[in-house]
């Protein structure tokens, strides 16, 4: 089991540095616009771009910028600087963290109940009313757009623009350090419409899932002991059905850390994902650059605990 | 009390209404069985043994079936009971194993969990009682190792050492009876002597009834004392064990009698297998269901059901045929 951890962990930090090379190749070498002239502003003269240029270390060949930069990255791990601010952006994504795991796990835990309690009892009362109103309706969630759900969040609840004004809207997040009852209410708007479409596609996953388990012969030997049928349900069936969702809600959670840009976006809340929309409509590569680096990270993370956690939960996993 | 069986079914009728038609799956199935006997169950695969046993317990009530008749277990209809009551009744005074051990273990539990779960569904134990009562079963159901067998998951046992856990499961709370479904039909051959014998000797020692289903007469003909054959959802000749194998009444198992190899036979001795399918359940043969594939069918067995009457002259032996008795007799001397 060690070895296999190290070298999961191995393959990860090589892909790390594949995902590196590959940023490097998109932002430095294809034509994106020249980052000397992008930080000088408009209208600066020639001998400013030529000295910004030396700052940057643009002056340089290729493979000796490309080895700073991965020097940069991998030593100290440093991500550049902003073409803006000039604020470094290992520090921006630093501040900008925080708002966005508080998003992705409060999202997270909601879309994980909902699920699972739809995704039962849909798959016990397979076929009645109640099954069919939920899958309907979790079809409709699936298809609507985050943005568009986010709006419609806002307009109807927000407290600055809603009909019924009952929760606080856009731009209203506060740190969960300087005020934990402000950071939750912020945070119950975005939360519930990160978590709607995820938690239709949850109860869908988990109905199947469990639909299926439920046809096992083992699930037969469990109403044969003279077990309860809740017991049959919740211990014997969700305990099989449950190991292909976990599997895909670490990737989820995973992906969502690296940014959650549409929610981020409509409720201007100060994540990553709104660091990386508000540097792509500026142009400011090295932000770009810094926060695919990061998602890239928590997507190999959540990959190397998902293959973990799954040879614990299943221990046939275990032994291949 | 004591003329009293401890399982008496009778007129047990399931269906199952789907999509293509209503499949009479058990079709006035009647058995008693005495406490600590055995009963084999013989047919082929639809002919509704699987389903007889299932509904003895109680489990093909959620699948929308129509069950009618009664199910008496020491005086008591099963099929009156409510699903809580019958949940008291399942795996304590009826226990069951099944055909594939492999799949009928929860891969994810470890062993000595799920057999302490079955202690624990029927009577107060602490987790620690319960888990040394589940190694003292696996013990007793022969498993090597007992201790370390309980803490592995069924994934590391071999298919004979997980039936052997299978019967301990069922054996957890000593039931009156238990219903093995083919116990052995997914294990070799060796293993499945092994495992015969094994649910012999514990039949007798904690004198419990047993109901083997099987497709296989030379699985039963060592351990029961009664053998029913079943075709097409019902019940077409019941026997003590040596009248079956001796005086055979219907076509049908004569049929199954001469598709057993033996070892007296020569060499040249051709298995003769019995011509045909099944018939389906949802649409079944008018008259007598076994005419189509009878090779002795007269043109009126299409017409006329052929009602299960006891044997003149063979106490216990009950046969549902058309065919004059001395006629039958006749053919089957003839067969030999």
């Amino acid at each position: 089991m060690t070895r296999y951890i190290v070298r999961r962990l191995l393959w990860g930090a090589l892909l790390l540095v594949l995902v590196s090379a590959l940023t490097f190749v998109l932002f430095r070498v294809l034509p994106t616009g020249d980052p000397a002239r992008l930080r000088a502003g408009r209208s600066a003269s020639p001998k400013v771009i030529a000295a910004i240029r030396v700052d940057l270390g643009l002056n340089r060949s290729l493979p000796e910028q490309f080895w700073l930069y991965m020097k940069g990255i991998f030593l100290h791990f440093n991500l550049g600087y902003s073409y803006y601010s000039s604020a470094s952006v290992r520090s921006l994504i630093a501040d900008r963290l925080p708002a966005t795991i508080s998003l992705t796990l409060g999202a997270a835990a909601i879309w994980l109940a909902a699920g699972l309690a739809v995704g039962i009892v849909s798959a016990v009362r397979r076929r009645s009313k109640l099954d069919r109103a939920a899958m309907g309706t979790a079809l409709v969630l699936i298809s609507a757009p985050e943005y568009w759900l986010g709006l419609i969040a806002l307009y109807l609840f927000a407290t600055d623009i809603g009909r019924l004004r009952i929760l606080p809207g856009a731009g209203s997040y506060v740190g969960l350090t300087s005020d934990p009852g402000k950071w939750l209410t912020s945070l119950i708007l975005p939360w519930l419409v990160l978590a709607a479409t995820n938690a239709a596609v949850y109860a869908r996953l988990i109905r199947g899932s469990l639909i299926e388990v439920m046809g096992e012969d083992y699930i037969r030997t469990a109403r044969a002991k003279g077990l309860s049928e809740r017991r049959v349900v919740l211990r014997h069936g969700l305990r099989s059905a449950i190991n292909p969702v976990m599997t895909i809600l670490g990737l989820d959670i995973g992906v969502l850390l690296g940014g959650a840009v549409l929610v981020e976006t409509v409720f201007e809340i100060p994540g990553i994902g709104r660091l990386n929309y508000d540097a792509i409509t500026h142009s400011d590569f090295p932000i770009v650059q810094g926060t695919v680096l990061v998602a890239a990270l928590f997507i190999i993370v959540a990959n190397i605990v998902v293959d973990v956690a799954y040879a614990y939960m299943d221990p046939r996993v275990r032994v291949s | 009390m004591s003329d009293e069986p401890l399982l008496r079914v009778e007129d047990l009728r399931v269906e199952f209404p789907t999509e293509d038609g209503v499949v009479h799956a058990l079709d006035g199935v009647s058995y008693e069985l005495r406490a600590g006997a055995t009963l084999g169950i013989v047919g082929e695969s639809g002919s509704g043994k699987t389903v007889l046993s299932l509904t003895t317990m109680g489990l093909t009530r959620g699948l929308r079936a129509r069950i009618s008749g009664s199910i008496g277990l020491e005086g008591r209809d099963l099929l009156a009971l409510s699903e809580r009551q019958m949940q008291a009744v399942r795996g304590n005074d009826i226990a069951m194993i099944f055909q594939d051990p492999m799949s009928s273990l929860h891969p994810l539990f470890r062993i000595g969990d799920q057999l302490a779960e079955a202690v624990r569904a029927h009577r107060k134990a602490s987790r620690g009682e319960a888990r040394a009562r589940a190694v003292a079963l696996l013990e007793m159901a022969a498993l090597p190792d007992p201790e370390r067998q309980a803490l592995s998951y069924p994934h590391e046992l071999s298919g004979g050492m997980r039936q052997r856990a299978m019967i301990a499961m069922a054996l957890a709370n000593e039931p009156k009876l238990l219903i093995a479904d083919e116990p052995t039909t997914a294990l070799d051959v060796t293993v499945q002597a092994q495992i015969l014998a094994l649910l012999s000797r514990l039949q007798r020692e904690l004198g419990m009834a047993m109901v083997i289903i099987t497709h296989d007469l030379a699985v039963v003909a060592e351990v029961a004392q009664e053998i029913a054959v079943m075709y097409a959802g019902r019940i077409v000749e019941s026997a003590p064990a040596g009248q079956i194998f001796s005086q055979p009444e219907h076509p049908y198992t004569w049929g199954l009698l001469q598709s057993i190899p033996t070892l007296e036979g020569s060499r040249s001795e051709r298995l003769v297998p019995i011509a045909g399918a099944p018939p389906s359940l949802i649409d079944r043969p008018s008259g007598c269901h076994f005419h189509p594939r009878c090779p002795y069918a007269k043109p009126d067995h299409a017409r006329i059901d052929p009602p299960l009457e006891a044997v003149v002259g063979e106490p216990g032996h009950r046969v549902a045929c058309l065919l004059a008795a001395d006629e039958r007799r006749r053919i089957w001397t003839g067969m030999r």
